[in-house]
């Protein structure tokens, strides 16, 4: 199938702009998902970069948490980057002990595992599966996956210095997550490769 | 694969991320951890917070670093510290702390009357204020990756931070109406390098994020000036300087993410006991405002 699918944007707090122009560049309809009730006009997710602690909090406050794992056990497909990588995995570590998550991604993620601000950086990353040109990733305070279950595919790693081998990309049942900001580039590609995850479970 | 630190996109990219959020001025971890409870993006590590620099007097300089790497070790959202205007010495050792941010702030007594600091030296990004958009455009040519309004700190009147908002935005609308050939005189009269004029004026926006500061105190004030195009807001002495800090914390994030709904707004704002002491900046003796630091 391939009609232009709607894809929002949870709306929280983040770089929620940046992923609109990034779906729109990628041939999607995007919009934002300001209330609980955009969800259901929606026919994929995408959950931005922000400050995992407060779009955590934010979302148990206005009780989204429920809603939205209705959506995800419903097989909307989600895609989320860096903070919005840590709100699908099952397992956070160095988060606060009360930060929850919208969970379904099998794999653990170590919050700011890159470290602070002054350790933030942009590398080209390999990612076979969206082509052989390298991907221009850019890491601020990034978590990183620090293990996966049997089924996640993992889709980039590090592959040179001291993190080599680190996990930053994966995806698994209609759930694409990555520790960098593909919406913060020119390169729609990941963007291009959730829109067609999204037309492929329609 | 080359990792490259402090570029451009890195330090801007991290003021994206604040985007729909508060940062707020705490003084201690006790503070910090209520701020980081209650939903704040980032703090902003000082001694003072503004109201009390006002009512003290005297010099105000960058914070003891054993407070700041307290609140760094008590909190796990991002900590942003304030450095004098043009005082680069005080830069080096908040980015040797490892601050996330540096607010380069006409809050504190500035150091250089003449230059500001040289920010594109720096792998730590920093967050300039603004009056109108001549001065945020010279402020990202110095390397600057955030901009804020500088409002009137310190007072708990709002009025200063909607004039420097309306200014901004006002300018950037201005540049948005002129033909091509009309952006050569707006880049000298705006004191601002003609490439980043043509860039605002194709983009209708600054190439970074533009957060409010300087007099918010009520969620209504947070609301209204997300309303007029503010990214995120800064409270300073908003929040601790009031009766009762917890609760107008969490209104102040509810009302700036929930910003274009009265209802929720009037919600966060019942009951929040006494508002900071407010001081009216038409009131204040004209080289006591803090808005002119800064050139």
């Amino acid at each position: 199938m391939t009609s232009t699918p709607t894809i929002g944007v949870l709306a929280l707090q983040g770089d929620v702009r940046e992923h609109v122009w990034a779906l729109e560049r990628a041939g999607a309809r995007a919009r934002t998902v300001r209330q609980q009730d955009d969800i259901a006009a929606c026919d994929g997710l995408v959950i931005p970069g922000g400050e995992s602690t407060t779009m955590s909090r934010l979302a148990a406050i206005e009780g989204w948490f429920e809603p939205l794992r209705v959506a995800r056990a419903a097989g909307m497909p989600m895609f989320g980057t860096c903070a919005g990588m840590i709100m699908l995995a099952d397992t956070v570590l160095d988060a606060r002990a009360d930060q929850e998550t919208v969970g379904g991604l099998d794999v653990v993620v170590r919050r700011n595992a890159f470290g602070r601000q002054v350790d933030s950086f942009e590398a080209d990353l390999s990612v076979p599966t969206v082509g052989d040109e390298p991907f221009p990733a850019v890491f601020i305070r990034a978590p990183w996956v620090e293990s996966v279950g049997s089924e996640v595919e993992i889709l980039a790693e590090i592959t040179e210095g001291k993190r080599a081998g680190t996990i930053v990309a994966v995806q698994h049942a209609g759930l694409l997550a990555t520790s960098f900001h593909p919406e913060l580039g020119s390169d729609v590609r990941f963007h291009r490769l959730f829109v067609e995850n999204v037309q492929g479970s329609r | 694969m080359d990792e490259q630190v402090g570029t451009d996109r890195v330090k801007r990219g991290m003021a994206e991320m604040l985007k729909g959020g508060v940062i707020m001025d705490v003084v201690d971890a006790e503070q910090a951890k209520i701020a980081e409870d209650a939903g704040a993006v980032a703090v902003m590590a000082l001694e003072r917070v503004p109201a009390d620099i006002r009512a003290q007097g005297g010099v105000a300089r960058m914070s003891d670093p054993e407070m700041i790497t307290g609140i760094m070790e008590a909190v796990s959202i991002p900590v942003m510290a304030k450095a004098r205007i043009g005082h680069f010495g005080e830069a080096q050792v908040l980015q040797s702390l490892g601050v996330d941010y540096i607010d380069e702030s006409e809050v504190l007594t500035p150091a250089d009357y003449a230059n500001h600091i040289d920010k594109s030296g720096f792998t730590v990004p920093f967050v300039c204020g603004a009056t109108n958009l001549g001065e945020a455009l010279r402020r990202i040519t110095e390397g600057a990756a955030m901009i804020r309004s500088k409002g009137e700190a310190g007072t708990g009147d709002v009025s200063n931070a909607v004039t420097h908002m309306r200014k901004i935005l006002g300018e950037i609308r201005r540049l948005r109406s002129m033909s091509e050939d009309e952006l050569f005189v707006a880049s000298k009269e705006l004191q601002a390098p003609y490439n980043l004029v043509v860039e605002v004026a194709r983009d209708g926006k600054l190439p970074v994020v533009l957060f409010t500061a300087g007099g918010i105190a009520t969620p209504a004030d947070a609301a209204m000036m997300m309303q007029l195009g503010a990214d995120g807001v800064f409270v300073g002495s908003g929040i601790f300087k009031s009766g009762d800090p917890k609760s107008r914390a969490e209104a102040t994030v509810s009302a700036t993410r929930n910003f274009d709904k009265p209802e929720m707004v009037a919600d966060a704002s019942r009951g929040l006991g006494e508002a900071m002491v407010g001081l009216n900046v038409a009131d204040i003796p004209v080289h006591h405002r803090l808005e002119d630091r800064g050139w």
